[in-house]
């Protein structure tokens, strides 16, 4: 156990309003009529599809390979057909598109053949290829691909894993759950990403309002053995943060530029290393998550969903009140609005919650800021929000990053006690977001300038290397003649300057008098070399194509194939024609 | 008072020969100023303002030559900076104000003379003779320079679309009608 627990500055204690999700256990959410599963589910690159439209697909299998080392797998999280690979809505604050797999379930829900692994007997790298390929992201709600994240730094031994359990926004109960219901499978998951570190010491962070979690985990570390140690923290609003729980439970402060392993700490959340049990020990990829459904329904529970289920299918299931007016997705603190519930669930989909004017009250206008300093006395990151709010709303983002605008973690402890009402996080965000988009338009610029450079040194170097060709061929011609006139030299001739080059070079066995003869034969050997050149290269950007792509690259093959004429009777007048070609670009 | 004036002329040429040691020593290369202008314009090199690339309007704004609103593809916010850092007044943009664009190639019609390739000032255009072109849509800086050559009139002008890559959170509006 621990000796003594550290404190993080401010916070914030709203209303937990856990009470009512608690009351059933986990339910099997039942197939949708449709899934709608996104290929970005993940901080990092965009997976690329592995299925085309039409094919038969089985629960699990791979459907979005991960790109590139920080990004993960996407898989099908039932049997059934490929309806479509489109754009479909995200779930999003902005209700924008992004590339989906739809899948129409067949009902047999039939697993691809699994295999059970021992990550004892792997080696490290390999098993965070499975995590990668298995699609474990942080489920915590941020979606940044775990395996990433299991590397020890070098220079400092790994000390503490940190588990967090806390769940610190209201309304949300899915990891309570979780591990009420799936303790050892918590437990033996600790493990892996534990060997994998080579922490010495395991901390499961948990809010002490939920007794019957911590009784269940520490249950679990007992049966299994382990030298785990369950902590209650104390319940404060945002516990849950990782920078908050590695300190209340470290004491060790991690700053905003180094990452938390250079502490020899690392985080992650209890679904977290639930999947990464489920992927290693039984073969099964993230296809499904704990949701919370609650707020204003009928029936509100936890349900475990397949990923790709339209939220408003999902909401059904709790049966939403006749004043509902909107739907949350993640907690009433760092949420957001769901512009259009056609959205599918998704990894970071941790909570939905129903919402009426009664439940969440319109807040009332916004008002002047009093600089009363309320904001900075909870901000969790010791910031200063009041003169970040003043910044950003005069757009001075200069300012802003001069007062640690990107270590601010949006938890919404500001707004929350805001005598005034403003949304500061929102002007936050704003400010947020313009500063990585003119980051981009500078990154762009650069680019563009850095390419228009190129051209005219190339511009230059090429009228260069004209010229002096030009002078040599001049020269040439002047010595073939004997009797040179000294203004041959100065003026270089215009007509076709090259040829005379290259036909001397290739002209052995023709005889040189005649010219025409020559360039003809020069012709031939040049088209003849081209043709070699051509057969004997192998595109290089043909890997990791998507499959319309590949579709369309064999239809064109097999409409070029049609067009083809006999090469036979197209040589004679490919000959003619590449004598008149004219160059390009000269 | 002889003393006080060698004093004086003294210390004017040692001050002096400070001066002149310091003004060869520290030479700066070119005009700061330019670079300056530079890293506030676009870079898109489309010759709108009448100066053939960004930097040689850099250099004629500098030498005060050309005025401050003469960059569309800036905006009023490249006309403020430029103001801000010039000390000059703010003047109405020259051109209208369009959204940011690329240019497209419609491929269909596109008969690969190359003369596109050539007026593309950051060589966003791949192709060849007689093959067909296509526009490499995260370089064009969409500058409009292809579209006049193009003899067959088979490249437009696309406004880049809102999408999750450069959607961003908007400035929080104060609802009016719930304050009344």
């Amino acid at each position: 156990m621990l000796a003594q627990l550290f404190g993080f500055k401010g916070g914030v204690k709203p209303q937990t309003n856990k009470a009512p999700s608690v009351q059933l256990p986990i339910g099997q959410a039942p197939l949708p009529s449709c899934l709608f599963v996104p290929l970005h589910q993940n901080i990092g690159g965009a997976p690329n599809p592995l299925v085309v439209v039409g094919e038969h697909v089985l629960k699990g299998q791979l459907i979005g390979g991960a790109d590139g080392w920080v990004s993960a797998a996407v898989h099908a999280p039932t049997s059934g057909t490929v309806l479509a690979i489109e754009e479909h809505v995200a779930a999003h604050p902005s209700g924008l598109p992004t590339l989906s797999v739809v899948i129409e379930p067949d009902g047999r829900d039939q697993w691809i053949p699994r295999t059970a692994l021992d990550h004892r007997s792997l080696a490290p790298e390999r098993v965070r290829e499975i995590l990668r390929d298995a699609g474990v992201v942080g489920l915590g709600g941020a979606a940044f691909p775990s395996h990433a994240k299991l590397t020890p730094a070098r220079a400092v031994p790994m000390q503490d894993l940190v588990i967090n359990g806390a769940e610190c926004e209201p309304f949300m109960t899915c990891d309570d759950l979780l591990m009420r219901e799936r303790a050892e499978e918590i437990v033996r998951g600790i493990a892996i990403f534990r060997d994998l570190l080579g922490a010495k010491r395991v901390l499961i962070g948990i809010e002490d309002n939920k007794p019957e979690a911590i009784s269940a985990m520490n249950k679990a570390v007992l049966r299994l053995a382990e030298d785990y140690a369950v902590v209650a923290v104390p319940t404060r609003y945002p516990a849950g943060g990782a920078k908050q729980l590695i300190r209340v439970l470290t004491g060790k402060e991690v700053p905003a530029s180094k990452r938390s392993t250079e502490l020899g700490v690392q985080c992650f959340n209890v679904a977290t290393v639930y999947t990464a049990y489920r992927a290693l020990a039984h073969g099964e990829p993230v296809i499904s998550r704990i949701v919370t459904l609650t707020g204003n329904i009928e029936q509100p529970r936890n349900w475990e969903v397949r990923l790709g289920t339209p939220m408003r299918e999902l909401i059904a299931l709790g049966r939403p009140k006749a004043d509902t007016d909107r739907y949350l997705m993640g907690g009433p603190m760092m949420g957001f609005e769901i512009p259009d519930l056609a959205a599918p669930v998704v990894k970071a989909t941790n909570c939905l919650i129903a919402g009426s004017p009664a439940l969440f009250p319109a807040s009332p206008p916004e008002m002047p800021c009093i600089r009363c300093g309320a904001c900075a006395e909870v901000c969790p990151h010791e910031l200063q929000p009041f003169e970040l709010y003043w910044f950003s709303r005069a757009r001075n983002f200069g300012k802003t990053q001069e007062y640690h605008i990107f270590d601010c973690i949006e938890c919404g402890c500001c707004s929350y006690v805001c005598p005034s009402h403003i949304p500061l996080v929102q002007y936050f965000r704003f400010a947020k977001s313009e500063i990585w988009s003119r980051e981009r338009e500078k990154q762009a610029a650069d680019a563009a300038k850095a390419r228009f450079e190129l051209r005219n040194a190339r511009e230059e170097r090429e009228q260069a290397e004209k010229a002096e060709r030009l002078a040599k061929a001049a020269a040439a011609r002047g010595s073939e003649r004997k009797p040179a006139p000294a203004s041959a030299a100065v003026l270089p001739p215009t007509v076709e300057p090259v040829q005379p080059v290259a036909a001397a070079e290739s002209a052995e066995a023709v005889s040189p008098s005649d010219p025409d003869t020559v360039r003809k034969a020069t012709i031939v050997a040049a088209m003849e070399r081209a043709r070699a050149q051509r057969e004997a290269v192998k595109p290089r950007n043909t890997e990791q194509l998507t499959v319309e792509q590949k579709n369309e690259i064999a239809a064109i093959e097999a409409r070029r194939a049609a067009l083809k004429p006999e090469p036979a009777a197209a040589q004679g007048g490919r000959a003619d024609s590449a004598t008149s070609q004219e160059r390009p670009g000269e | 008072m002889i003393t006080a004036l060698a004093i004086m002329a003294l210390g004017a040429v040692v001050l002096g020969a400070a001066l002149g040691y310091a003004s060869i020593r520290f030479k700066v290369e070119g005009d700061p100023l330019v670079e300056k202008i530079e890293a506030i314009l676009p870079q898109t090199q489309c010759g709108q303002c009448g100066y053939p690339g960004c930097k040689p309007y850099a250099a004629a704004i500098s030498a005060g030559e050309a005025d401050i609103n003469l960059c569309p593809p800036g905006g009023m916010d490249g006309v403020r900076k430029l103001a801000d850092l010039l000390g000059r007044e703010v003047k109405a943009l020259e051109a209208e104000e369009k959204p940011k664009q690329v240019a497209i190639i419609d491929e269909a019609t596109c008969i690969g003379c190359t003369l596109c390739i050539q007026a593309c000032p950051v060589d966003a255009i791949v192709g060849a003779a007689k093959q067909m072109h296509t526009i490499i849509e995260p370089l064009c800086t969409g500058c409009e320079l292809c579209i006049k050559p193009c003899p067959v009139e088979c490249i437009h002008m696309l406004p880049i679309t809102e999408n999750l890559d450069n959607w961003k959170w908007k400035y929080p509006v104060i609802e009016i009608k719930r304050a009344a």
